[in-house]
């Protein structure tokens, strides 16, 4: 989240798409309740009518996978609006703090001249050949002036300026359009469009909560990038009731993200070391972000400053100047190679991953295509799974349908302590680190995943230094000294980091150094744990400078305490607020400082732009944020493509999908006529992910005791269905059985004349807990996110008939 | 001293069902494996109410004009003013509490099974033992459960505290007819002609007031609530005539032995058994 | 921490505080019932976390008796729930050890078995690292072909984090990366 919960309270307009809070973030609905109490609209945008459509103002229904579509239609509204009603947006704001005046290569071109590719796509259309299936971006880049910076036209006229690019690109997201590929009502979609636009109006803020609805696609990175650019024309970023808001599903995913637990990062989201790096230098050389803009802060040029401290935070004394502070310590992917979930399933099922430890996750239920995930298990020669309760996939060796004995692999399922049964931190959303403690004693001999990964490190130091290995320095030269049974503040301290010649915590990541005198875990969580102790800890609920709900001393956030990012962009030129009644910060001529939230930027914060400060996005080398974003891998505009398997042909283009999507299994690919219905997952208010926190706890199972799906009226006519009744839902991957929910709340999608039918399973069950049922993931396909892989589960090709 | 009552705004409440497990959690009322269900085509869980299960979310679906609606209630105890409940408890289990609503102490139900024939709005409901037949009933304690008791402690009843949009408030009951007429008030003038404050009248008055965006019928409530006319009786005659001829409890218990047994027969009522 | 008494009845959205209220027991003020002093109305080891559930990052407060989990509620004073809690956060106290579903063992399956085997930490600990440095050291690659160090295997994988604390998540971040794993994902991705 730019913005955090509380702060939706401050709203004038809540458009949740690709999530339904009521749902899967209840208590959090609370704050929508406070911003629809102000008059605040709330709208919702779903495949069916679900919790949160029963309170919202407006409904629209919109068929899975075309999200799109349906921002880039709201987009095109919003361009056509500006040009009508200019009085009723911030343009100062789209000039001066976004890259629409910034002229664009006059090589760039766009699907509207190339039938749904951008410039420098190296295949054809509909390219099968993977080798070609992806983009030489040299022509999405900026035209330079001589002296480097960005050449621009403030006054957006320019035919190659991004503001003029963008006309052309999104007018041909027309309502009819709209209508065509999402089947949302023409007249519902207008409605959502004027009521949304409404908050581009200076001093009113909209915010957009979405969450896995959204990611969840071939075209789940776009589909964000599409709220970006509707958010920064309607100038709701860094304003408070404004932002963009994933409302993130677990605990901690928001740490364990932070803290790099993927293979494409280090903590605080830098870059992984690749195999091209063939030193330190080569790879701050292709990471760290350089500008010619004087204007520009460019915040990442601290880059050196944070990979250094980490290397001393991990490697102690081992990291010296003279051996780039460990940096050959750690390992290199294969550059341009994919290590991410999917691709480790497939590399499993392939035989070259050998073992596999699972730290309270579980994929056999969770992971798509989940019986070939199950299957690629069995290929293991060892698991280790840790866990509160047996789990699907510590259990897979015993599943229904198989023989224990012909199943070769090991697994250790150890017993672990529940979340109030040890002490430390998570990150929620809001980027909030909350302190929590041991408030119970746990059940037998669990002990906290932190006591088995340290009791399990100290184990391998020791096999290490007595028989010694590969890279045996990596392990035995770790810096790993935090007592047996570990001591979870000295873990706490080292992420914050300290000052090596004084041996202090460090204040924050402005003290940070590249010459190897700063060690620090995490440069995000830089000033968490100070002098002054354990911020996280904090429960002061003093209110901040404006009230506007911030509770500055309540717990602790990343970065620096900021709580709501971008707040640079919450000010005129001369740092006047412009939402006069929510006001995030505010300069103060007579002392000459910043008022209200932590500001983005340097310590002080510098001075207004109109008096020479820098520019307020500064975590972007031009200042200023990107509504033409080039660092995307499939256009630096969003496109509307159709899933992976979708009924219908591509209305906008002749590129039916994703053009540089990575297709694992072209074979396992459902045809429409064999499977015509649209299906999609999601969750329950009652249960909770892949379920074992939920599917045993009685009074949870007994309120949502099984697996359904949902289905309109129409359909269920159709096949001969009666409410309740138990169906089986098949897919090109596997088929499962359900109850069937059969609903008003689902509608077929009438889209131009054009009929299609989707259904709605839950995805949390499997065979092992007091609550048993079919997984709707043995029905989703192994294919990604063309930006992160994620896979596309929300958008996929199903027939149905009675059970 | 001023009753107290809970405020029910179906317009707010997002279904979470946060009440039903708290109500469990705080009463101790299901400790084990919960009650057996199956899914039958809907969001809603366990079928009815129980003496396991004191608090119920109910959802229906209303389409008008192409529209749908997606509509929560809150099934349990409605704490009438008119209670036919204790108008017919013989021992006095079931009684009116100082703030209005209707408390129970389960140590003197005596399992008569009176209180269900009586109350218009089927909520109490009976543990009986099918040897003994004596049984026990069970429903909302408005949080005065005996040593679980909230609300003479000053806390409100666990299901207000934990919902989390602020559909279910607590306190004095004039206050909340006030904000539940101006509620209702506004629903009307966004377009909800039927919005409705139940509660308000119904019975003298209950202690549970529903803030209601369409007509009391749409959320399956009873239009114009009354006591059975049989209870009356019950309370009138019939039951001081009990306390004159044998005090509270014995009489209970011999009369419990038919009636436990007769409800279950007749109305196929929950007789489960003792644990 | 102990919560003090100040932090449970400091105004909050939605109550006067906390119900393990210390004491304050009114007297019986009239009505029939015989109340007797609630066991959850004693002064013992409430302490607060947040929910592992979403990440709405939610307050609560656990009294616990020896150990024992008694009560579990919302935080009154949490900015986000204000003392409320969904479904899952009314029902966390069923995730305590109390809840018989829970392991209280180090289970093995051997390979080819056919059930679970108790087993000790000790033990449990000395294997796995055995396993992961065989499976390591075999297939380790401490150059590619352009001679590069890249001390990188890509025969074990790791999941999770996203249920685990921040200091878990750095501590296993850090583990993997030393062992040269480059298979490290969760459900982030997913």
């Amino acid at each position: 989240m730019t913005n955090h919960w509380n702060d939706i309270g401050n709203s004038d307009c809540i458009l949740a798409i690709g999530g339904n809070p009521a749902e899967n973030h209840p208590a959090a609905f609370a704050w929508i309740t406070v911003a629809k109490e102000r008059g605040g609209k709330l709208i919702s945008v779903d495949p069916r009518f679900s919790r949160t459509s029963s309170k919202a103002d407006i409904y629209a229904p919109m068929r899975s996978g075309t999200d799109i579509a349906f921002v880039n239609g709201m987009i095109n509204y919003v361009l056509n609006d500006i040009e009508t009603n200019p009085g009723n947006y911030n343009l100062t704001y789209i000039s001066e703090y976004t890259n629409a005046g910034y002229l664009v290569n006059p090589g760039f071109k766009g699907p509207a001249e190339l039938e749904g590719l951008f410039s420098g796509y190296a295949g054809g259309l509909n390219e099968t050949d993977s080798a070609k299936r992806k983009y030489d971006k040299a022509t999405w880049s900026y035209q330079l002036d001589a002296n480097g910076v960005p050449k621009k036209d403030k006054a957006l006229k320019d035919p190659n300026c991004v503001f003029q690019l963008m006309k052309k690109h999104f007018a041909r997201y027309t309502p009819e359009k709209v209508n065509g590929i999402c089947g949302t009502p023409k007249d519902v979609f207008l409605d959502v469009c004027r009521t949304y636009a409404a908050t581009g109006k200076t001093g009113k803020a909209g915010t957009v909560l979405y969450a896995m609805g959204t990611t969840q696609h071939t075209n789940g990175a776009e589909n964000i990038r599409a709220y970006s650019v509707l958010q920064l024309l309607l100038a709701n970023m860094g304003v408070a009731g404004g932002g963009i808001n994933a409302m993130r599903g677990e605990s901690n995913v928001q740490g364990s993200t932070d803290y790099a637990l993927l293979f494409d990062s280090l903590p605080g989201y830098l870059g992984a070391i690749q195999s091209v790096d063939t030193s330190l230098d080569d790879y701050l050389k292709r990471l760290t972000p350089t500008t010619r803009d004087p204007l520009s802060n460019n915040w990442l040029k601290n880059y050196p400053n944070y990979i250094t401290s980490l290397l001393k935070a991990w490697f102690g004394e081992a990291a010296t100047k003279d051996n780039q502070f460990g940096f050959h310590y750690l390992p290199k992917p294969e550059a341009g190679k994919n290590y991410s979930h999917i691709a480790l399933f497939e590399a499993m099922t392939a035989g070259t991953v050998k073992g596999l430890m699972c730290w309270g996750q579980n994929p056999a239920v969770g992971g798509p295509d989940s019986e070939l995930e199950r299957k690629a298990l069995e290929k293991l020669d060892w698991l280790v799974a840790t866990d509160l309760w047996p789990t699907e996939t510590a259990n897979f060796w015993q599943r229904p349908g198989t023989k224990p004995t012909d199943i070769k692999t090991e697994v250790f399922l150890l017993p672990a302590l529940a979340s109030y049964e040890k002490e430390g931190s998570v990150t929620n959303s809001s980027r909030w680190m909350q302190w929590r403690y041991k408030c119970a004693a746990g059940p037998g001999e669990a002990e906290d995943d932190m006591w088995m990964l340290n009791k399990l490190m100290l184990k391998l130091k020791e096999l290490y230094t007595k028989e010694g290995g590969p890279n045996a320095d990596a392990i035995t030269k770790l810096a790993w000294d935090y007592g047996d049974p570990p001591d979870v503040h000295k873990v706490a301290k080292e992420i914050n980091g300290r000052d090596l010649t004084t041996g202090k915590q460090l204040a924050g990541f402005g003290a940070m150094k590249a010459d190897g005198t700063t060690a620090c875990g995490n440069w995000l969580y830089c000033g968490s744990y100070t002098e002054d102790g354990n911020m996280a800890a904090r429960r002061d609920l003093t209110p901040d400078t404006f009230n506007i709900g911030l509770y500055p001393k309540w717990a602790w956030c990343w970065p620096m305490n900021r709580r709501i990012i971008y707040n640079r962009a919450s000010v005129d030129l001369n740092g006047e607020p412009w939402d006069k009644e929510h006001p995030v910060i505010k300069w103060d001529a007579a002392s000459k400082k910043w008022l209200g939230d932590v500001m983005d930027g340097p310590a002080g914060g510098g001075e207004p732009v109109a008096q020479g400060g820098y520019l307020p996005f500064i975590m972007t080398a031009e200042g200023v944020s990107r509504l033409f974003a080039p660092g995307m891998g499939d256009g630096p505009f969003p496109e509307s493509y159709e899933p992976w398997e979708s009924p219908v042909s591509n209305a906008v283009s002749r590129q039916q999908s994703n053009p540089i999507a990575r297709i694992w299994r072209p074979q396992e690919k459902g045809s429409a006529d064999r499977f015509p219905i649209v299906a999609t997952t999601y969750r329950v208010c009652e249960h909770w992910q892949a379920g074992q926190m939920t599917r045993n706890l009685p009074w949870l199972v007994e309120m949502m005791p099984e697996p359904f799906v949902e289905m309109s009226e129409e359909l269920a006519a159709e096949k001969g269905i009666a409410n309740g009744d138990r169906v089986v839902i098949e897919s090109a991957r596997g088929q499962v059985t359900m109850v069937a929910v059969v609903t008003r709340r689902f509608k077929p999608f009438q889209m131009n004349g054009y009929r299609v039918h989707e259904v709605g399973l839950l995805w949390h069950w499997g065979y092992t807990g007091l609550s048993t049922g079919d997984s709707a993931n043995t029905l989703t396909p192994h294919v990604g996110d063309a930006n992160t892989m994620i896979p596309e589960y929300k958008a996929f090709l199903v027939n149905i008939r009675r059970a | 001293m001023a009753e107290k009552a809970i405020l029910y705004d179906a317009a707010r409440c997002t279904a979470c069902r946060g009440c039903q497990a708290a109500c469990k959690q705080w009463n101790e009322s299901d400790e084990g494996e919960g009650e057996k269900t199956t899914n039958f085509g809907s969001y809603e869980n366990p079928r009815d109410l129980s003496p396991k299960t004191w608090l119920k979310m109910e959802f229906r679906e209303v389409e008008r004009n192409g529209k749908v609606s997606w509509l929560f209630s809150r099934r349990a105890c409605m704490h009438c003013t008119d209670a036919g409940c204790v108008k017919v408890c013989p021992t006095k289990a079931v009684f009116h509490h100082e703030l209005g609503f209707v408390a129970y102490n389960k140590d003197l139900c005596s399992g008569c099974g009176y209180c269900i024939e009586a109350c218009p709005f089927n909520v109490p409901r009976l543990t009986g033992n099918r040897i003994s037949g004596i049984g026990k009933m069970d429903k909302c304690t408005f949080c005065t459960t005996p040593n679980l008791d909230r609300v003479d402690n000053g806390q409100e009843p666990a299901c207000v505290k934990t919902c989390p949009p602020h559909a279910l408030a607590y306190g004095d009951r004039d206050k909340l007819v006030a904000e539940g007429r101006k509620r209702v008030a506004t629903l009307q003038a966004n377009g909800n002609s039927n919005a409705y404050l139940f509660g308000d009248k119904e019975l003298d008055g209950l202690h549970v007031l529903y803030v209601l965006a369409e007509a009391p019928a749409t959320y399956g409530l009873p239009i114009n609530p009354k006591v059975p006319a049989a209870s009356v009786v019950w309370q009138n005659v019939m039951q001081p005539l009990g306390w004159v001829l044998g005090g509270l409890t014995i009489v209970g218990l011999g009369l419990n032995f038919m009636v436990a047994r007769e409800a279950r027969l007749t109305k196929g009522l929950p007789g489960k058994k003792e644990e | 921490m102990e919560l003090s008494r100040r932090d449970f009845l400091k105004a909050s959205g939605t109550g006067v505080g906390s119900f393990v209220i210390l004491g304050r027991l009114r007297p019986d003020a009239g009505s029939r019932l015989a109340r007797g002093v609630s066991p959850l109305l004693k002064k013992i080891g409430e302490k607060t976390t947040i929910c592992p559930y979403d990440g709405s990052g939610c307050g609560f407060i656990v009294a616990a008796e020896n150990g024992k989990v008694v009560n579990i509620e919302g935080d009154p004073d949490h900015p986000v729930n204000r003392g409320a809690a969904c479904a899952k956060g009314a029902s966390l106290r069923q995730l305590s050890a109390d809840n018989p579903r829970r392991l209280r063992h180090v289970l093995y399956r051997r390979g080819g078995g056919t059930d679970w085997e108790e087993k000790s930490w000790d033990w449990a600990i000395g294997e796995i690292a055995r396993r992961i440095k065989n499976t390591r050291d075999a297939s380790f690659i401490e150059k590619d072909n352009k001679g590069t160090p890249v001390n990188r295997t890509e025969a074990i994988g790791n999941l999770g984090g996203a249920a685990l604390d921040n200091e878990e998540c750095y501590l296993l971040s850090k583990m993997c990366r030393s062992l040269g794993l480059v298979y490290i994902e969760h459900q982030a991705r997913l």
